[in-house]
């Protein structure tokens, strides 16, 4: 699999990173070593083994229902880049 | 034949499904120790795990997954003893981490089903698809500065139930019945306060059209309606519009969309539009939610009866009609009001009494039964009074009323302003000779006949009486009185 | 000697002793930092008035004779690690400004044993890479050189900030973080001894996460002793990480007396990829013949999917920081560049803060979780895991621990190796099966190449056994007798 420019376009929109048309050579190039070197995995037979997303085997642990956090909106603010009040600000989202 | 819309070229059948988002009870979010009540100051419920500050983890609180289950229970489904927890990825300004967490491949709850009442009394059954536990967003406030949106993070990371329905129903009225259904629902099990304009209970509508007997067409959803009403408005727009792209030839393009209340049609949501690659993934941070069947038992067995079960015996309990019974354990709260009320009195008499006068000072006086006017305790004694012949049923109405609007008790309203109702006969018969002389006239039409007349007769005595006369016993003298009789 | 050279357990010792002061200790490593970092820019944040206030505080305690665990030690911290009011950046352009209002659990755990935060060292922008040159701080440099290449060399990544900084005696350990290697082959490449714990072992709380199901904290210092000493206090289960075990700690300073006596150590076949340098080769079989010499015995054992274990990790990695990044938005804290519209604000504020190698791995990721490849990339990789999973799982039925080398070569030159992406990832070839299998593992100096830059061996451990490879890995070190000093080191 081979990524075009379009592809790598639509990719960085997904990950909401600007990559300007003159990037996207050498990006899709990179990218595409990446894929080509990891797409050997193909190779294995895999069909019966279950995947692993963790190495852990335990199950869930679970937390009482007490109100312990919170109450702090001047930590929760301090690093904003824009606020208003005790509101964070973005530009206007138009939906 | 069912519910059709018929279009220029023909009928059209609805088909609906509903996706609800419930707020899950609980004192803490989530994933976090931070509070979910309503209505705090902005930013103050947020935890740093909320705000997805860097290196911050998510750890379940116990008592969500509780009510997950409580509610899997409660709509007759299978509780999965092994869940998971996904991330499904997309950027939005009250999205702190990027990604919500959610069960999209293996919910805690799979496959279950409710029974809908409709308008003609039918029933039917509505297949629940799953539900599973995700994290509400926060929220993005628009119209609070010209060209700022601004964020607050005090809903983001409450707990939320997603109930997915299977594409069941087939019109606006099955629809909301549904909607109503698993509302009470979610009520008597406490696990949802089914609150829709504070956005505790929110729907996703799935709607397509097809032409009897075909297969599915292309369905949009419509996100976000917020009361039974506009489910029911946001089908039948929705529904027109699909129609009238087919019928032009044209094809209905699966999207989500938004229902506008004021205008009474759906729009198309463009800011979502891109939002469809959510690569879901297992969540790293969270290993897999394994429940002990023991747990789900003890739940089990202590679950409140729920409104069909209720419904059931109060018919056979009180020997109530299924109309009354449905009116009166809509809410567990009424219901209980009910039992109250109906202990060691008649059945029949509480329920015409709560249905009938109560629900509507309910009405009028704009409280609720949890917060009622007059209280179950009083009301019986009311009905007490009635029952043991102190009082008229028409001066019954009237101490309600009074009671309704001072808050006084049955008996203290009527002692205080003497309302006993009279059994003496000769003050009755003194009555009766007064009225009947005063009427000389109408006493000799009913005597030539006009026996239409002897109501008008009891009404004059009662009314000389001031109602208080014992309504058998002013019938009785009189009819000695007139004759005859 | 002087109090830069000492092992953290000797500093123990004389601060104990009262031989020595905390302030003393302290100030003696902020004159090394003083002079060394410029040139090794081991440092992203100094914080000397943090760390001269926690040696006071450690003085008093210890004049009382209420010493604590690591009272009155000089350690540096990772800049992954939050830190409460000290600056936290990842080495990002995109954190350059953030003052994180918590402390990570494993920093908590350090300060509350009396350990003194001389500040926040240098790394691979957020933990991705070998070398350090992802830095937005420009990278660390190693404090070694070779005799007849002026050209500054790498200290390895991503922990190369606090590996340049334990060796060039500017701190007596470091924390560090591991995803793929990263503590165990700047250990290697400084000539330290680093260990990545068990996946669980150490709390994940504060720590900038890369890749959630394989991130691990542990320690970095100049002898195996020094970082047994460091986790004994790093470790243990911590309520507020859903991924943290709820294992004992065991005294693992105590293992270091273990002999390897009857241990059947495994050589893992596989290891033995084609173009190693002989050098290496050589040193692997070395330490294999100091283990038996010491009563081990050795076994080859196969790791069939370790092939795999690269191409794995470097889907699985990328797919899980794509998402974990997501949450640098310009919205709450980090940087903004501000746009006219939402989705602008976004692209402009994430091309602006990250560099390129943490964009390919997010693009990389987002590539492999998108609709229609998530089967044929992620699901695939997460198989591939299991396979290698099951592969040690077989092999430490057979032994009791793995012994490989940590890298594929020596420290390179900074700026070497960027031919393209995948170059770079190779040096993560050793270290990589391990995380994958969530195993303990560290590396410990052993040896020097021809040129004079350190070597290091790999020991693999099962679950949870740490002991055993802290015990394997004493018997290495005393054996190697590793001595060499980097030409850039503390004087004093």
């Amino acid at each position: 699999m081979s990524l075009d420019f379009e592809t790598v376009r639509r990719i960085a929109h997904l990950a909401r990173i600007r990559v300007e048309d003159d990037e996207l050579p050498k990006l899709a190039a990179e990218l595409n070593t990446i894929l080509g070197w990891v797409e050997q995995l193909a190779a294995l037979d895999v069909a019966e083994i279950p995947p692993l997303t963790g190495p852990v085997s335990m199950a869930l642990r679970m937390r009482e229902d007490v109100i312990d956090d919170g109450g702090i909106p001047e930590k929760v603010l301090a690093n904003a880049p824009e606020r208003l009040g005790d509101y964070f600000v973005v530009p206007k989202v138009v939906e | 034949m069912g519910y059709v819309i018929e279009g220029k070229t023909g009928p059209w059948e609805v088909v609906i499904g509903l996706e609800v988002h419930a707020q899950v009870i609980s004192q803490a979010k989530l994933f976090s120790g931070a509070a979910t009540a309503f209505g705090g100051e902005p930013n103050h419920q947020v935890s740093l795990i909320d705000a997805a500050f860097p290196g911050m983890l998510p750890v379940i609180n116990r008592e969500c997954v509780a009510q997950a289950i409580r509610t899997g229970l409660g709509l007759n489904a299978e509780i999965n003893l092994w869940s998971r927890f996904d991330r499904k990825n997309y950027f939005y300004a009250d999205l702190p981490a990027g990604y919500q967490i959610s069960q999209y491949q293996h919910p805690i709850v799979g496959k279950g089903e409710i029974e809908i009442e409709l308008s003609d009394g039918s029933t039917r059954r509505i297949g629940i698809t799953r539900l599973h536990l995700e994290q509400d967003a926060g929220k993005s406030l628009h119209d609070q500065h010209p060209t700022k949106t601004l964020i607050d993070l005090n809903r983001a990371g409450v707990a939320l139930m997603e109930i997915v329905s299977e594409p069941d129903m087939r019109s606006p009225e099955e629809a909301g019945a549904y909607l109503r259904k698993l509302r009470t629902i979610l009520r008597y099990l406490g696990t949802c306060d089914g609150n829709m304009e504070e956005g505790s209970l929110r729907a996703d509508v799935n709607v397509s059209v097809r032409r009897p007997g075909e297969g599915f067409r292309t369905r949009c959803e419509v996100k976000n309606v917020n009361s039974v009403r506009f489910v029911m408005q946001a089908i039948e727009a929705e529904a027109r519009r699909q129609i009238a792209i087919w019928e032009e030839g044209g094809v209905v393009e699966q999207e989500t969309r938004l229902f506008e209340p004021g205008r009474g049609i759906t729009r198309s949501m463009r800011s979502k539009e891109d939002a469809h690659d959510y690569r879901y993934f297992p969540d790293p941070d969270l290993v897999p939610l394994v429940i002990d069947a023991a747990w789900v038992e003890e739940l089990r067995r202590t679950l409140p009866e729920l409104p069909d079960a209720k419904k059931r015996r109060f018919m056979e309990q009180y020997g109530l009609p299924a109309y009354d019974a449905g009116l009166l354990v809509a809410e567990a709260a009424t219901a209980d009001y009910y039992e109250k009320l109906a202990r060691g009195r008649d059945p029949k008499l509480a329920a015409n009494w709560m249905i009938g006068d109560l629900f509507a000072a309910l009405n009028r006086t704009g409280r609720s039964i949890e917060d009622p006017p007059v209280a179950a305790e009083g009301l019986g004694e009311l009905l007490d009074l009635l029952t043991d012949g102190t009082i008229s049923g028409r001066i019954a109405k009237e101490v309600f009323e009074i009671m309704v609007e001072t808050g006084e008790g049955a008996r203290a309203i009527v002692e205080k302003r003497g309302l006993r109702q009279v059994t003496d006969t000769a003050a009755i018969e003194q009555a009766v000779a007064e009225v009947l002389a005063a009427n000389a006239d109408k006493v000799a039409e009913y005597k030539s006949g006009k026996e239409k007349l002897f109501g008008y007769f009891v009404g004059q005595v009662m009314k000389r009486m001031a109602g208080k006369g014992n309504p058998a016993l002013v019938n009785e003298v009189l009819r000695r009185v007139l004759g005859g009789g | 000697m002087s109090l830069t050279d000492l092992t953290l357990a000797e500093a123990r010792k004389k601060l104990r002793a009262r031989e020595v002061s905390a302030r003393e200790l302290t100030e003696a490593h902020l004159r090394a930092i003083e002079a060394l970092q410029p040139k090794l820019n081991a440092f992203i944040t100094l914080t000397p008035e943090l760390a001269l206030a926690q040696a006071k505080a450690a003085d008093e305690r210890l004049a009382r004779g209420e010493a604590l665990p690591l009272d009155g030690l000089p350690l540096a911290i990772k800049d992954l690690f939050c830190t409460e009011g000290v600056r936290t950046t990842a080495a990002s352009r995109m954190l350059e400004n953030f003052i994180p209002p918590y402390e990570s659990t494993v920093t908590a755990k350090l300060k509350a044993a009396g350990a003194v935060f001389l500040g926040k060292t240098n790394l691979d922008e957020f933990a991705m890479g070998s070398s350090n040159i992802t830095s937005a701080f420009g990278p660390a440099v190693s404090p070694w050189q070779r005799p007849d290449d002026p050209r500054p060399l790498t200290p390895g990544g991503s922990s190369g900030g606090s590996a340049a900084a334990v060796a060039a005696r500017l701190a007596l350990g470091a924390t560090g973080t591991d995803t793929g290697g990263s503590i165990r082959q700047p250990a290697a490449f400084c000539g330290i001894a680093g260990i990545k714990p068990t996946y669980g072992r150490c709390s994940r709380y504060g720590i900038v996460a890369f890749a959630s199901s394989l991130d691990q904290a542990g320690p970095m210092a100049r002898t195996v002793e020094d970082c047994a000493i460091l986790l004994e206090v790093m470790a243990g289960f911590d309520p507020k990480d859903s991924t943290s075990a709820e294992e004992p700690v065991p005294p693992f300073a105590e293992a270091l007396k273990r002999s390897v006596r009857g241990l059947r150590i495994g050589i893992p076949k596989e290891y033995r990829v084609e173009g190693m340098p002989p050098e290496i080769l050589a040193l692997w079989e070395k330490g294999a013949a100091w283990l038996e010499t010491a009563g081990a015995e050795i076994r080859e054992v196969s790791l069939p999917h370790t092939p795999h274990a690269l191409p794995t990790y470097y889907i699985v990695a990328p797919a899980e920081c794509s998402s974990n990044l997501a949450r640098y938005d310009g919205v709450r804290y980090g940087l903004r560049v501000p746009a006219e519209d939402l989705t602008e604000m976004y692209e402009k504020t994430r091309a602006a803060g990250f560099g390129a190698e943490v964009k390919r791995r997010i693009l990389i990721g987002t590539y492999v979780l998108s609709a229609g490849y998530y089967d044929a990339y992620y699901l695939r990789a997460q198989k591939v895991r299991s396979l290698i999973l099951r592969d040690f799982t077989e092999a430490f039925r057979e032994v009791d621990a793995l012994l490989t080398p940590t890298a594929p070569s020596a420290a390179f030159p900074l700026g070497e190796k960027m031919d393209d992406p995948v170059t770079m990832y190779l040096n993560d070839v050793f270290t990589v099966p391990a995380s994958l299998a969530g195993l303990p593992a560290l590396s410990v100096p052993c040896g020097t190449d021809a040129q004079g830059l350190p070597l290091g061996l790999q020991v693999i451990g099962r679950p949870f056994d740490e002991e055993g490879i802290i015990a394997v890995g004493r018997a290495l070190e005393e054996s190697a007798g590793f001595a060499a000093r980097p030409a850039l080191a503390a004087q004093e």
